[in-house]
């Protein structure tokens, strides 16, 4: 799949905002002990809140129709990209008056809204996740660790950011970094096993070899710019070492190195580890439609 | 009503006629234009609803040409419509037809990726989803004589590739040729249970060509005369058909 920067930044920004949302709401309910004064507590819901908006804002970059986004929201009963925006939608005015209970207060805010905000929070996440994982004709999309790894992969950005804010609890971070590294290298080895329809299952010819003898058409199309994104093997095994290393390793090293004086740089890291896991997820999915155009197996 | 198309895929013989017939009406139909993009330049691309796709099935001596027109497949199962957030895409209850309406469309690309064949395509221009209508805009017209409602691909084929018509019914010519001719789905694991139907290829023994006839000096030069040439052919297309 061609990889969308503008899709990416999406995942990236709003999927650290909700993480970061998420920790605030569970400091607020169970006490984390981030130790949090009122001011940072709300300046912190702000922050996450700039991250969510900035992500949506870029996911709808690459609308070709904009005027009609607002339709968007109607299908709630179907389709997962509607729950997405709806729940997105909905976090603002819940998280805004949670934050106005955070208002002076030390003992934090309303606790129902806070419950409420940190339901949200996961609901979106997990409604993004599933924009990809429903897609039956994208076996690297289509199982229950793309939801997850979104949820984790939040929530890791989110704990990261805790900790470079001054905040934050380091030994909760190098958790969520352990659990996001975890699910990702499940999801590396799951997607390396073959799996799913080939060239003959997409013909209908089963018993004998099919091989691609012209495609039709002499320059690309919207097919073969949307689905044909094809990287070298050798460069994607970089690219995954890269983002490992990005993503889990520096940031864990870091923190239990220098605690929470490394924060920021740990912080970073994490960002563009995700960055980078973010374009592979989608320069690694291998769609159907690419039997029919001389693939052999997906 | 369930309409849809049969392809068959024995006869087709890939001359690309029903895409063209396509775009022609369609370009000026319900969901057109169907837009090009330097349509005169070094890299002419555009929007389609029909896309013929050429392959070799089996291995010497045994390998054919297959063939394979492509366009939407009016899913009974059909993602497409369930993924999409705005509504414009819908499948139509009394007949099948899965179409998009272009006026809610936002141009996210999501059905696109919901769908297995390949049949949405997206409109630059517009910005709007387009596929398949299965000419909607002619099957209906009571204009039209009634031999011509029917999608202009299958009108146009030249091999009689095509068929449309009702899968509800088991008297209609799709239904009747799937039945004698073991017509089947492209890519059923998918789930997406497709309207269209494709016939496989009638069985044939390979041609023999791994022992090519000795032929003498004086034979040969007797043989080389176009009429005794002509002759041997015919001769030789009679005893294939045998
Ligand atoms: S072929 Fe594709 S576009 Fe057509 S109904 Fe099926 S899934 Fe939808
Ligand atoms: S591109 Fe248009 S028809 Fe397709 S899912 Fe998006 S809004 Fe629906
Ligand atoms: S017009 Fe008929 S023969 Fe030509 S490509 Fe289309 S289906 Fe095949």
């Amino acid at each position: 799949m061609h990889p969308a920067i503008s899709v990416i930044c999406f995942t990236l920004f709003s999927g650290a905002g909700y993480g970061l949302l998420s920790f605030l709401c569970l400091d607020d309910l169970f006490d984390l002990n981030f130790n949090l004064s009122s001011a940072r507590h709300m300046g912190l819901v702000v922050v996450a809140l700039v991250l969510i908006t900035v992500g949506l804002l870029a996911s709808t970059l690459h609308l070709a129709n904009p005027r009609n986004a607002w339709r968007a929201f109607f299908r709630f009963r179907t389709s997962w990209l509607s729950r997405e925006g709806v729940f997105a939608v909905l976090l603002y005015p819940v998280a805004l008056f949670w934050l106005f209970t955070l208002w002076g207060s030390d003992a934090g805010g309303s606790k129902v809204l806070a419950a409420l905000t940190f339901l949200l929070c996961i609901a979106t996440l997990f409604s993004t996740g599933m924009i990809y994982a429903c897609l039956k004709t994208i076996r690297q999309w289509n199982t229950a660790l793309t939801p997850t790894n979104y949820i984790l992969l939040g929530f890791m950005l989110g704990s990261l950011v805790l900790v470079a804010s001054g905040a934050g609890n380091v030994t909760i971070a190098l958790i969520m970094v352990g659990a996001a590294a975890l699910g990702k290298l499940i999801y590396y080895y799951w997607i390396g096993q073959p799996a799913g329809p080939t060239i003959n299952s997409a013909l209908g010819f089963t018993r004998a070899t099919v091989r691609l003898l012209d495609v039709g058409h002499g320059e690309g199309n919207f097919l073969t710019e949307e689905f044909g994104y094809e990287v070298a093997k050798a460069k994607l095994i970089w690219l995954r070492l890269i983002s490992i290393a990005l993503a889990f390793l520096l940031p864990a090293l870091l923190l239990l190195a220098f605690g929470a004086t490394a924060g920021i740089p740990a912080m970073l890291c994490g960002f563009a580890g995700v960055f980078v896991e973010r374009w592979l997820f989608f320069a690694e999915a291998r769609h159907v439609v690419n039997l029919y155009h001389g693939a052999q197996a997906t | 009503m369930k309409l849809g198309l049969v392809i068959d895929l024995d006869t087709c013989v890939g001359c690309h006629a029903c895409a063209v017939a396509c775009k022609q009406w369609n370009t000026s139909g319900t969901s057109g234009p169907l837009s090009d993009y330097e349509p005169y330049g070094a890299e002419p691309s555009g929007v389609w609803f029909n896309r013929i796709r050429h392959y070799e099935v089996d291995d010497y001596p045994n390998n054919k040409t297959i063939n394979a027109p492509m366009s939407c497949m009016h899913c009974e199962d059909a993602a497409c419509v369930t993924v999409c957030p705005t509504g414009a895409s819908y499948k139509r209850p009394e007949d099948g037809i899965v179409l998009i309406d272009q006026d809610k469309c936002m141009g996210c690309n999501y059905c696109s990726w919901a769908c297995p064949y390949g049949a949405r395509e997206l409109d630059r221009e517009s910005g709007t989803m387009k596929k398949c209508t299965l000419c909607v805009d002619r099957i209906y017209d009571e204009n039209l004589p009634e031999a011509e409602r029917q999608p202009v691909c299958v009108l146009t084929c030249p091999s009689h590739a095509r068929f449309f018509g009702d899968f509800d019914d088991p008297d209609s010519e799709v239904s009747k040729q799937v039945r004698q001719r073991s017509g089947y789905s492209m890519m059923p694991e998918q789930g997406y249970q497709p309207t269209n139907k494709y016939l496989p290829p009638r069985q044939q023994p390979a041609v023999e060509t791994h022992k090519p006839r000795q032929v003498s000096r004086e034979e040969h030069s007797a043989e080389d005369k176009p009429m005794a040439q002509i002759q041997r052919w015919i001769a030789q297309q009679l005893k294939r058909q045998a």
